[in-house]
């Protein structure tokens, strides 16, 4: 349990809320902006399956502003709530800058739930290519709404799309090897 | 419901002692674009050789049209392919001879359509597909990507009802595959031309409507494999 909330607290809060940080900070590079601003602009390069949600904006610029990365630049009331116009920093320009400079880790793929699913398939006598053709049919049918939305889209989309795309053609190209390779496999589990 | 307008069904085909189809089924729908998907050496050349009437199975029945394919002459098969299939191959398999507007225009004239005619309505399709520039131009003197155009744009020239892809982006890096497939699909649903794509590529796979699956000479459609 305790091993399971350390990577939660360290996904939820470090991989994407440095992400989303040096993102909004990456976004002010070209000039001060509302909080509102940000999102908008967020949403519509990078947030286009899952919007930030303004609580998180808000999060995010604070604990930037703590940190030293952003300023206030300036308040506005115009009959409505406060808004606070942020700017980046020099401070705030070299951490986007350390952070585009520094790969970032590639993903092995070791624990796979497929893999996992077509061993207790054989341990226990299923039908384990009935399993790798419904993830195949699952995996084609997510490429096929890709690729319509690819075709439809602009070049951003056509970008975010493929590199979707070729993360599935990795998967369906080992389940295609694993099923050549199943009665090798019963074979090796069940001796 | 798409009506059926190719069909194989319990297709056998056997090259010396080596089986390659053991009772393959196969339709496709007017407009309809099928990829037939599959390992090396599985079987899906063979099927698209004997739906496109270019091989006579062993055994089994291929309908087109409402017509028995498999009980027409060769000579009744071949008017059938210059009428109405076109054929998209890896390697383009233009002829080096001619120019590409002459390749383009070539199904046509092999149909008795006169030479103006023929070239006007070749350049039409060599605009469509982005290659008009190249019509004087011979095979030799263009790139990979410039000859799938060229190719694709041979293959729909005739406005055929079926239009038969051998992988046709399996000699084309991915920028130049995708455009071939693009235009390839686009120009295939606009003429309402079945598609039948035989490929390896699960991305090429995706611009179908549905895939097929050979495995040893048989067949699986994976929409049934959920």
């Amino acid at each position: 349990m305790r091993s399971r909330y350390t990577h939660w607290v360290y996904l939820l809060c470090i991989v994407l809320g440095m992400s989303i940080g040096h993102t909004l900070l990456g976004l002010l590079e070209s000039g001060p902006r509302h909080g509102y601003d940000l999102k908008r602009s967020f949403d519509e390069r990078f947030g286009r399956d899952r919007s930030l949600a303004y609580g998180q904006v808000y999060s995010t610029m604070s604990r930037l502003l703590k940190n030293g990365l952003v300023e206030i630049d300036g308040l506005e009331t115009s009959g409505g709530p406060e808004r606070k116009r942020y700017s980046i920093t020099d401070a705030g320009v070299t951490d986007v800058e350390q952070w585009l400079g520094q790969p970032e880790k590639p993903e092995p793929y070791l624990q796979s739930t497929l893999y996992t699913k077509v061993v207790l398939a054989l341990l226990t006598g299923r039908d384990a290519n009935e399993i790798l053709d419904t993830q195949r049919a699952e995996h084609l049918r997510m490429m096929r709404d890709l690729t319509r939305r690819k075709l439809d889209g602009d070049l951003s989309d056509r970008l975010i799309c493929d590199h979707a795309l070729f993360h599935l053609e990795a998967d369906l190209r080992w389940l295609e090897l694993t099923t050549a390779r199943l009665s090798e496999l019963t074979q090796e589990i069940r001796t | 419901m798409i009506d059926t307008l190719l069909s194989g069904h319990e297709l056998h085909k056997t090259y010396g002692a080596t089986p390659a189809l053991a009772g393959a089924e196969f339709t496709v729908g007017a407009g309809e674009i099928v990829a037939i998907m599959g390992p090396s050496g599985s079987g899906k050349s063979t099927l698209l050789h004997c739906l496109a009437g270019i091989v006579r199975p062993d055994s089994g029945t291929i309908r087109y049209d409402g017509g028995d394919l498999t009980a027409m002459s060769d000579t009744q098969r071949s008017a059938l392919r210059r009428s109405d299939f076109g054929f998209v191959f890896q390697f383009g398999q233009l002829v080096p001879e001619l120019t590409c507007l002459e390749n383009v225009a070539l199904p046509l004239r092999l149909n008795a359509v006169k030479r103006k005619e023929a070239e006007t309505k070749a350049r039409e399709w060599m605009e469509r597909l982005e290659v008009a520039d190249l019509a004087g131009k011979r095979p030799g003197e263009i790139s990979g990507g410039q000859g799938q155009r060229i190719a694709v744009a041979r293959a729909l020239v005739i406005r055929p009802r079926v239009v038969f892809a051998d992988e046709p982006t399996g000699a084309l890096d991915s920028l130049n595959g995708e455009r071939v497939m693009k235009l390839l699909i686009e120009a295939a649903r606009d003429t309402r031309a079945a598609v039948v794509l035989v490929t390896h590529e699960s991305r090429i796979a995706a611009y179908s409507d549905r895939e097929i699956v050979v495995r040893d000479g048989r067949s699986r459609d994976m929409a049934r494999a959920t």
